[in-house]
């Protein structure tokens, strides 16, 4: 916590003027949002699992 | 003990952004019901450009955009609406462009034209004098120039409150 603490004077505020490039797509944490919540509810369908991208928390069956 | 540092790191994250929510607000609140800050435009090519407080006696919509927020795309036609509707009854629509390209904001308009007035901000002083910590941002001066309502963000559901504060104001005599 201490050495994550030590990093935090690194940190800056982009003006909101200047968040162009940070803007674009390809930046993203996850450039595919939607291919990625449709894998994911796939995935959890299929594990029978509790997730917030499977509303029923799946049968185990993969189905919607 | 992982995840005693998990619970650690939730919380500190928490704190952080109950910190910067608290400090966003705090800068907006500042600004309200207070004479708005004077500002030196100068149109996308350059050129000077009216200062926002050659329009005292109107009631001023300062729209602070770039070409990159998709919301503001849809603020636009909103805009727009606006201009049209209250235009002639004392409503001055600014959009200040706060773009780093000036193509970038020149392409922007050729694809969604406006019916209003589109400012630059070159020096970005404006945007700082206001605050302004999101795309988009907007400010609704009074016709004594005066903040009198701050709107960060575009949504269409807020739209009529949008429309009800303009028509409030424009009511409102100097």
């Amino acid at each position: 916590m201490f050495i994550m603490s030590a990093g935090l004077p690194g940190c800056v505020n982009v003006p909101v003027w200047e968040r162009g490039n940070l803007a674009k797509p390809h930046m993203a944490l996850d450039p595919y949002p939607l291919q990625s919540a449709v894998r994911s509810h796939n995935y959890n369908s299929r594990e029978a699992a509790a997730s917030t991208h499977s509303g029923d928390g799946g049968g185990g069956c993969g189905c919607y | 003990m992982i995840k005693q540092h998990m619970v650690s790191l939730t919380r500190s994250a928490l704190f952080i952004l109950i910190a910067v929510f608290l400090a966003s607000y705090s800068m907006a609140a500042q600004q309200m019901n207070k004479p708005s800050p004077d500002c030196a435009f100068t149109t996308l090519d350059g050129a000077p450009a009216q200062g926002l407080h050659a329009f005292q006696g109107e009631v001023v919509y300062v729209d602070f955009w770039a070409s990159w927020c998709p919301p503001c795309v849809k603020s636009f036609s909103f805009l727009n609406q606006l201009e049209h509707e209250f235009k002639a009854q004392g409503l001055r629509i600014i959009g200040v462009n706060l773009d780093e390209k000036k193509a970038d904001a020149q392409a922007f308009l050729d694809k969604y034209p406006v019916e209003f007035d589109i400012v630059a901000d070159q020096t970005k002083q404006c945007a700082q004098n206001f605050a302004v910590i999101a795309m988009p941002s907007s400010y609704l001066i009074d016709r004594k120039g005066n903040v009198r309502y701050i709107h960060q963000g575009f949504r269409q559901g807020e739209t009529e409150q949008l429309r009800l504060m303009v028509q409030q104001f424009l009511t409102e005599q100097p």
